[in-house]
């Protein structure tokens, strides 16, 4: 058998599972060893203990977040390769539109967000909508570039064999812009996290559909430091989480072909 | 239109009669030709850079139209080709295969383009994929495959059309000259074995004597054809030709040819 350090997946797992875990007793320990008060800084120990005590509504919050989240994911694809799709019809299209694409993206969502949540009266759509707006721009540039990157050999091809536009834009187009989509989502997922946690900054909205920045302003007043962390620990989990998914989407759709998820032999 | 039948192998596969190319920024790429290619002829296209040589084979491919005079298909216009019996294939510089699809994907392409049935479909794939030796790979993906085995697949695509008239624009320019002499060979065989009508763009003296039928030496600026070469070498033909004190003789011939053809071109 072969020694675990010699294995493909041991290096990247454990080398930054060492850093955290050292990370964390140095924290621990410093905690501890200068007696920081728990209202200031806690202790990885203070914050897991919340975490369990205040399980309940912040599982709640993290469920509201993680609607939001991923409703604004989705419609942003969505609205992305649409719009991705529109773009390529013509560069009149294009032309005329992009610079509205563009507006949307440079225009800071916490300057937008207050309007936007005094417009919708449904909290958690207002929410949806802002995170849309921020996740929706790297779909559209990326999808829309991936669309147009097709290979001028191939295209010649399909040309010479007399083939129709919507068999071409299938056929070759379609496939030849996955790579790109698929950067285009990573970024996207993140930003959707991003704009939902930002939406719910802004609107501060208790209730029902209370997320986890809710609890994180909250904690804050009440000076609940290690419920604060606790929640931010939650919203790190799914940001991270979201990153995986995404790679492994992306082993799976272009693992056998393209050149970025393709592992090289040495 | 004219009625011939397709069958007749009097009729030319392409005519080109005076045709020329001017392109949008005014450079002249061919001069009016005129060139006619029989049915199982082997013609290639042998010239210095700019001689116009890739410009009239694209012409023949209808990839660009002429700016003036004309060309025909089996005495017909382009319109007709692809229909039984006047089945055309192109096989570019480069290999063009789709990244994402495996070997049998890519050579099935152009039977899908046609809607051909699935499992006849993969019989023709099959059949063309022994053609060129690739059969093991057929589940491989491009990546997988060396640029002579992709350059394979590119033929394999090309013949799995069955086709009547197969273009190549310097198909193996970029392999190295071990893997070119054997697909050279491979398609001298498979030429002699379909019948194939083949027009050929090459820079290689030697690739040209090996395989043609008739070389047609060209000279630039403006791109017209200088002079036609005939090779009346027996087919099929193998390697004993290619060692043959009459292949170097034909290709001296044909380098003092061209010399003759670049000296011209300088205007």
């Amino acid at each position: 058998m072969r020694p675990l350090i010699d294995r493909d997946w041991f290096a990247p797992v454990v080398a930054p599972l060492v850093v955290g875990v050292l990370l964390l007793a140095a924290w621990q320990f410093g905690c501890r060893y200068f007696q920081v008060p728990v209202y200031l800084f806690p202790a990885p120990s203070d914050i897991a203990e919340s975490l369990v005590e205040n399980w309940a509504p912040l599982l709640h919050a993290w469920g509201s977040t993680l609607k939001i989240t991923f409703a604004a994911f989705a419609l942003a694809t969505i609205l992305g390769v649409l719009t991705a799709f529109l773009f390529i019809q013509s560069r009149w299209i294009e032309m005329s539109l992009l610079p509205y694409a563009v507006l949307l993206q440079v225009t800071p969502i916490v300057a937008v967000a207050p309007l936007i949540i005094i417009l919708v009266k449904n909290t958690p759509l207002a929410l949806t909508a802002c995170a849309t707006v921020i996740a929706l721009f790297p779909i559209i540039s990326n999808t829309t570039i991936g669309l147009r990157s097709v290979d001028p050999g191939l295209l010649a091809y399909f040309r010479m064999n007399k083939v129709g536009r919507a068999q071409t834009l299938w056929r070759l187009r379609v496939p030849s812009a996955l790579p790109f989509f698929m950067a285009g989502l990573r970024i996207s997922s993140g930003l959707a996290l991003i704009g939902a946690v930002v939406a719910e900054f802004v609107a501060g909205t208790g209730g029902q559909s209370a997320g986890l920045a809710y609890e994180i302003l909250q904690s804050g007043f009440q000076l609940d430091i290690p419920r604060m962390f606790a929640a931010l620990l939650l919203i790190t989990v799914t940001g991270v989480a979201l990153f995986g998914l995404m790679v492994g989407l992306d082993r799976v759709l272009l693992g056998h072909w393209h050149d970025s998820a393709v592992k090289t032999e040495r | 239109m004219n009625d011939f039948s397709v069958s007749d192998t009097d009729v030319p596969v392409v005519e080109i009669r005076s045709a020329e190319k001017i392109f949008a920024n005014g450079f002249r790429g061919l001069a009016p030709v005129d060139l006619a290619i029989q049915r199982g002829e082997f013609v290639s296209l042998i010239g210095p850079s700019g001689c116009g040589k890739s410009t009239l084979l694209k012409l023949v491919a209808n990839l660009i139209e002429p700016s003036d005079g004309r060309l025909q298909w089996w005495r017909g216009d382009f319109s007709r080709v692809g229909q039984a019996g006047r089945q055309l294939a192109f096989v570019f510089q480069d290999p063009t295969l789709m990244p994402w699809a495996r070997v049998e994907n890519n050579v099935r392409l152009p039977l899908d383009f046609a809607g051909v049935e699935r499992a006849a479909a993969r019989a023709r794939v099959a059949a063309a994929l022994q053609q060129v030796e690739l059969t093991a790979a057929a589940r491989r993906y491009p990546r997988q495959l060396s640029g002579g085995m992709r350059m394979r697949v590119s033929i394999a695509r090309a013949l799995v059309t069955d086709p009547d008239l197969l273009l190549m624009d310097e198909p193996f320019g970029a392999l190295d000259e071990f893997t070119r002499n054997r697909l050279d060979e491979d398609l001298a065989r498979l030429s002699w074995e379909r019948r194939l009508t083949s027009v050929f763009v090459t820079h290689s003296i030697y690739e040209a004597v090996f395989l043609s039928t008739r070389i047609i030496v060209m000279a630039a600026q403006p791109g017209r054809i200088f002079s036609e070469f005939t090779v009346d070498e027996a087919r099929p033909r193998g390697e004993a030709f290619r060692t043959s004190t009459r292949f170097a003789a034909l290709c001296r011939e044909l380098s003092a040819l061209l010399t003759d053809a670049s000296i011209a071109s300088r205007g």
